[in-house]
């Protein structure tokens, strides 16, 4: 394990920058999101939520796929993809960081997403353990602990400092173009990073949501009973709509394709959608989820029961809270989850 | 890199029949003059329109045919478009997805009964020609294709002049109302099953509009035919075509990859939601 002074974290990204991207939450106009480190980059690791989830970083909201010349009759196809360069993403907590495991999924199953693939190929990922985990986060539902998430890196904050501690090769990688900026931790250091993890788990256990279980949801729920409960309706009745949920959620990864006519071109890209929009499925002759109900219950039945069923049980959530606080009226997943808890819907 | 599903290649039309006042069948191959990828019947291809959209068509042509066939019903903005289009103009193709219907395994050696209502006689063609071509592996062969009209019946020339003189086939056609030029059956597709005194233990292929499909599947069984063998293909809205982009669910199911073929008992266990 090495060590780095609060003080010097800003020679820290200095040096990762200077040899690739480095992503790393950033305040622009109040807001915290990823964004690549430059000059007058406002870091902030602070924040726990980015308003956007880090799955930005390997899956963009919006996305070049390929582009197309019409000449008379004749079509061009041209491949736009790029071989990604090399970078590094710094500060990704425990649930963003399951929900790469998540993405990787979909993205990385045959057929694979070539976009997806290479960001990920060449992307570094250094996470950092929650030291205060907040009202809304739920992440230990899932199994995560905020308090030793891994990834290529992992950081931990205590005390004065910045503790460092590469877990792949990946990770080895970049350490080695930093190391002469850290000190080596002595056996003090890491029972003070012991400590910390100790003392996050407590708060964890203080947490509103701690007690939050998945029981009665994933793969051994019964689908068409879920399915056919009437507490959709219930739950569903105050939903706008929005698709605020689905834009923070570091799991949802449905796309939408769309073509714009550049005048000299066309181009092809791939952007986020929402399966909480009523033309998410709008055919020639209709939708089959044509009420808020059917899209909301889409939306938590894929993330509890069909990605589940899929999955080998692993949950679509990974609790990181973002609808939780994002939602205008205030529904969301945990009651969800809670309303099905321990009732009988028969 | 490698080759990447989301990318087309150029597709020229190379021939367009007008099947009915709203459908068109397209031929089409790729530059080099060959299909552009190779299918088993009942799959599927995103055809698109640069600049105006994709859309999920099923081949229509079985997979012996030096080129691809898509029979498309101008419904949208895509088809707007193709049907406005001349032959020797390219579009786009990539393909193919989903699962196709069992044509090597549970259906060979079987009698096959199609029923098919409107445009759904488009997949169905794949596999009646597939059945066509490879004749020795399969038994007797049931037609029952029904439509609003007789001009609206799809590849109606062929079902005359090629299906109904094939070894061992039997073609019933009917249309909804009488029509002067027509002196065949008039009537809806699921009565007409009824009255046709169908072999109960033979593979039943149907394809059309849901509520079609709906009647037609109470009737096969009330004549008493199980629904382990009915086999049927879904539709939902899709863009990858690779079960990524989350469009065309039915439950846990994706149409684009798991299906677009079911047999109706598997469908019986998803969410009644397509």
């Amino acid at each position: 394990m090495l060590k780095i002074n609060k003080s010097n974290l800003e020679k820290l990204f200095n040096a990762i920058s200077e040899k690739q991207n480095l992503y790393i939450p950033c305040n622009v106009n109040g807001k915290t999101n990823y964004a690549v480190y430059g000059e007058g980059a406002q870091v902030d690791l602070e924040t726990l939520k980015t308003v956007k989830s880090a799955k930005e970083v390997f899956f963009p909201q919006c996305e070049d796929i390929v582009s197309f010349k019409r000449n008379g009759k004749a079509v061009e196809v041209i491949d736009v993809r790029k071989e990604s360069e090399d970078f590094t993403v710094f500060g990704v907590r425990a649930c963003d960081l399951k929900s790469f495991e998540i993405l990787d999924t979909v993205f990385l199953s045959e057929p694979v997403d070539t976009y997806y693939q290479t960001k990920r190929e060449h992307g570094t990922v250094v996470t950092l353990a929650c030291n205060y985990p907040e009202e809304s986060c739920f992440c230990h539902t899932f199994g995560i602990n905020a308090s030793e998430p891994k990834g290529d890196v992992t950081c931990w904050f205590a005390g004065d400092f910045l503790y460092w501690q590469a877990n792949t090769e990946k990770g080895l990688n970049l350490t080695k173009t930093v190391e002469s900026l850290f000190e080596k931790a002595t056996a003090k250091d890491e029972k003070e990073v012991e400590t910390e993890k100790k003392e996050i788990e407590k708060r964890t256990e203080k947490l509103p949501l701690y007690d939050l279980t998945t029981e009665g949801w994933g793969k051994d729920s019964v689908l068409l009973e879920k399915f056919n409960s009437p507490l959709w309706q219930s739950l569903s009745e105050a939903c706008l709509g929005c698709g605020a949920c689905t834009f923070v959620c570091p799991t949802c990864q449905c796309y939408d394709i769309k073509d714009f006519d550049k005048g000299h071109g066309i181009q092809r890209y791939r952007c986020w959608d929402s399966c909480m929009y009523n033309d998410f499925t709008m055919m020639a002759h209709g939708t089959p989820r044509p009420t808020q109900m059917q899209r909301f219950r889409q939306r938590f039945m894929h993330k509890l029961v069909y990605y589940p069923k899929n999955n080998e049980g692993t949950f679509g959530c990974v609790g990181c809270g973002r609808c939780v606080e994002k939602c205008p009226i205030h529904m969301n997943i945990t009651k969800v989850m809670k309303a099905f808890g321990g009732k009988k819907n028969d | 890199m490698t080759n990447d599903r989301l990318i087309p290649v150029p597709g020229v039309i190379t021939e367009i029949r007008r099947d009915t006042p709203d459908v068109k069948t397209f031929r089409v191959v790729g530059r080099d003059g060959k299909k552009p990828f190779v299918n088993i019947p009942g799959q599927c291809a995103m055809v698109s329109v640069p600049g105006v959209g994709e859309s999920m068509f099923s081949v229509t042509s079985s997979p012996e045919t030096p080129y691809m066939e898509f029979s498309i019903k101008k419904c949208g903005c895509v088809t707007e478009w193709l049907h406005s289009a001349e032959v020797g103009t390219e579009i786009t193709v990539r393909g193919p997805f989903g699962n196709g219907f069992p044509v090597n395994t549970e259906f060979k050696g079987k009698n096959l009964v199609f029923i098919a209502g409107g445009i759904g006689l488009a997949p169905l063609r794949s596999v009646i020609n597939y059945v066509r071509a490879n004749r020795a592996d399969y038994g007797k062969v049931t037609v029952v294709y029904g439509s609003r009209s007789k001009d609206d019946l799809v590849d109606f020339e062929e079902i005359k002049n090629e299906w109904a003189n094939e070894k061992d086939f039997t073609v019933y056609l009917t249309i909804d109302r009488p029509q002067d030029t027509w002196d065949g059956h008039v009537g809806f597709v699921p009565a007409y099953v009824k009255e046709l005194n169908l072999r109960t233990s033979d593979t039943v292929i149907l394809c059309g509009p849901p509520i079609m499909i709906k009647f037609t599947l109470a009737a096969l069984i009330e004549l008493g035919f199980e629904k382990t063998q009915v086999y049927t293909t879904m539709e939902l809205r899709m863009k990858c075509g690779i079960g990524k982009c989350g469009r065309c669910n039915i439950g846990d199911k994706y149409v684009c990859k798991d299906g677009p073929v079911f047999r109706c008992d598997q469908i019986d266990e998803m969410p009644n939601e397509y």
